[in-house]
């Protein structure tokens, strides 16, 4: 799960990280005052409005703006409040800006960039540092690897001071910004593990002409398998910036990604329903999403998925592809058919069962008298749906 | 022979009192499979369903010479059941869990490390060679005993890749389900070296999925180390990057963790692609010898 850059902000507050000093604002009204009390505050001038949405590039997307005085950043917000905000993250439609960050102003002496993340090859926590703080990460690294420095955690240990040490000392800094880095490199460590968190980044980490050292943008993702034990962070997802759909799907713990194909899925198992989309795609049509039912399925949660994939108008067909282990073809054919029979079928459906109780639930799918198209194994399904739909490329 | 899993085998089910628990320690029982008892903190002592039920898997490896353990135990739990199991002794512990936080694998995998025991998931259907044990949650007649090995990141693909082999007649000696999460036990080049060391397995096929870097990992260790003739299928070619596709570990990030770049490093090793899952067995067969 993700969270807004603010959100992110409070959370390192919380754990003795500094940041600067702003108010999240989600009306345009409260732009002009919450800017006027933060430049009495700080006795400073200079106001930064950011776009709070869940995508990277904001900046050069001109969703980050840094002004003079209140009135300037109201003028500011109003051009970016409530209207859409395209990054190279957000696609071309872009994400409509509900909510603003107005920050005080910084005076940056130097940029660095310090991130932490779990190293799946490594299978420890990996705390990863740059100088080229500001810049797109993914490119520093593609480019000029060895402009970033990594440090590799022993969980039983935790991040060591010493392994905080190399990383402010290779980076080049000196005394007061070192200890401070040092000390933010710490800080931020226990707060990844403190929050369950599967990536925490900071771009850029500053050090201000006055030496201090500062988080001037967050970005942070949860582990959704740990999220249960943080429900305040749980608490922090903000549904506007997910896909309606998705949210609905999870409701009933399924796992849904909507993509920009015409053909539904329904598949049990994360694996066979990635490979469904694929061979969807092998016979020349596009899937219109991914969908795994997961493996103990009840009737109810089958229903649920069918009427999912029945409500997108982008759907013009769809294919159940079901390979039973424990989750039983009965079970799975119980569901479509009831689905079926409270919401009709609009669109034509073919359906590939196998494995655990496959002879009942065919049974039961061809005694329903719906018209199913059924599919031998999974390429004669995946043919069928692209006959009956017809190509798309 | 086979790998992992045999005649020897002598299961403890942890969570066996728990509904998926009950429902597959039976499945393994009926399948042949010697589950020899469980583990539930508080039942100790008592029978459910002809299993007798230990407090601790120190308790039940003393009582009933166990070497193997698997785990039906609930996410925030489980980290915690691989731990026990290990320091009970037991030789190979399958955890079938889906969920478990990815930061407590990453304890349990530090806490593993120096140790004999062999870790096979989180979230993976589990480990059978057919005829001999079933340890984890796959329908047991879609398998037939014979000489392909086969390893794979998903669930259901495993099925279909096993009964595709079946319908074949080509069989397998051990298909093992190496679990779709990030931070996990045996990952392809611990399965790739114990099939290449059995006699029983004449060939191996790979299953891999999006994230991380396992498939090209794998590609290299076949190209430099295996002589057994090798078929891959890796699934997510139309996956979007950025998104988790399921598996907490299927998810292309930073650039990396590709379907399209996992293939060609497969290519490039000489191993077979089925170009669809619907392709497994056959793909398989055209490189059997």
């Amino acid at each position: 799960m993700k969270i807004h850059e603010y959100q992110a902000k409070s959370l390192l507050a919380k754990f003795g990280l500094p940041v600067p000093t702003g108010t999240p604002v989600l009306a345009l009204a409260d732009v002009a005052p919450a800017a006027e009390k933060l430049i009495q505050s700080t006795s400073n001038e200079t106001v930064v409005v950011k776009a709070q949405i869940h995508a990277g590039g904001r900046g050069k997307g001109g969703g980050v703006k840094v002004v003079k005085g209140a009135a300037a950043a109201s003028d500011a917000a109003g051009k970016i409040f409530g209207r859409p905000l395209v990054t190279h993250q957000t696609g071309p439609g872009g994400r409509i800006v509900k909510r603003l960050l107005i920050e005080q102003g910084v005076s940056i002496a130097r940029e660095l960039y310090a991130s932490i993340l779990v190293d799946r090859a490594r299978s420890r926590v990996a705390v990863m540092v740059s100088a080229a703080g500001g810049m797109d990460i993914e490119e520093v690294a593609a480019k000029s690897p060895e402009k970033i420095l990594i440090e590799h955690v022993d969980p039983a240990v935790g991040l060591a001071a010493y392994q905080a040490r190399n990383l402010a000392y290779t980076l080049g800094l000196k005394a007061e910004a070192a200890k401070g880095v040092t000390g933010f490199l710490l800080k931020l460590y226990s707060a990844f593990m403190a929050l369950d968190a599967s990536l925490l980044e900071i771009n850029p980490l500053v050090i201000t002409s006055s030496a201090e050292v500062l988080a001037l943008d967050c970005k942070m993702t949860f582990d959704d398998n740990a999220l249960e034990r943080h429900k305040d962070v749980a608490e922090m997802r903000d549904l506007d910036e997910e896909d309606p759909t998705e949210s609905e799907a999870r409701k009933f713990d399924l796992n849904f990604i909507k993509l920009d194909g015409n053909i539904g899925c329904m598949v049990n198992g994360a694996g066979l329903a990635m490979a469904t989309m694929d061979i969807i795609k092998y016979f020349g049509a596009t899937p219109a999403n991914f969908l795994d039912v997961g493996g103990g399925a009840t009737k109810e949660k089958v229903t649920a998925a069918f009427k999912i994939l029945t409500s997108d108008a982008s759907v013009k067909g769809i294919f159940v592809n079901i390979f039973g282990g424990i989750m039983k073809c009965d079970v799975i054919a119980g569901g479509v058919i009831a689905a079926v029979a409270e919401i009709g079928l609009r669109v034509p459906l073919v359906v590939r069962l196998a494995g655990t109780n496959v002879e009942l639930g065919t049974k039961m799918l061809a005694e329903s008298g719906l018209p199913i198209t059924t599919a031998s194994d999974m390429a004669d399904g995946a043919r069928k749906i692209v006959e009956l739909v017809g190509r798309t490329q | 022979m086979a790998i992992l899993a045999s005649k020897q085998t002598r299961v403890v089910v942890h969570g066996l009192t728990g509904s998926a628990g009950t429902f597959h320690a039976k499945q393994m029982r009926d399948y042949g499979t010697a589950v020899v008892g469980g583990v539930t903190p508080g039942k100790g002592g008592t029978v459910h369903e002809g299993f007798p039920i230990y407090d601790t898997a120190l308790q039940a490896v003393a009582a009933t010479g166990a070497n193997t353990s698997v785990i039906f135990v609930p996410p925030f739990g489980a980290a915690d059941s691989i731990l026990e199991a290990a320091g009970a002794g037991i030789e190979l512990v399958v955890c079938i869990t889906e969920g478990i936080p990815v930061l407590d694998m990453v304890r349990v995998k530090r806490a593993l490390e120096g140790k004999s025991c062999r870790l096979v998931g989180p979230n993976c259907p589990g480990v059978i060679t057919p005829g001999a044990a079933k340890l984890g949650i796959m329908p047991g007649y879609i398998h037939k005993p014979g000489s392909v090995g086969i390893v794979s990141r998903s669930g259901t693909l495993t099925y279909e890749a096993a009964f595709q082999l079946t319908e074949l007649g080509l069989g397998q000696s051990t298909a093992v389900g190496i679990g779709g999460d990030p931070v996990k036990g045996l990952d392809f080049i611990d399965c790739l070296k114990l099939f290449d060391a059995d006699a029983d397995t004449k060939a191996i096929l790979l299953i891999g999925e999006i994230g991380g870097t396992s498939e090209e990992d794998a590609a290299a260790f076949v190209k430099a180390n295996i002589k057994k003739p090798v078929a891959a299928f890796v699934a997510g070619l139309t996956a979007p990057p950025g998104r988790r596709m399921g598996h907490a570990g299927a998810i292309i990030s930073g650039g990396k963790g590709k379907a399209s770049d996992k293939i060609a490093a497969l290519k490039e090793a000489g191993i077979a692609i089925a170009p669809t899952p619907a392709d497994l067995g056959k793909t398989l067969a055209s490189v059997y010898r």
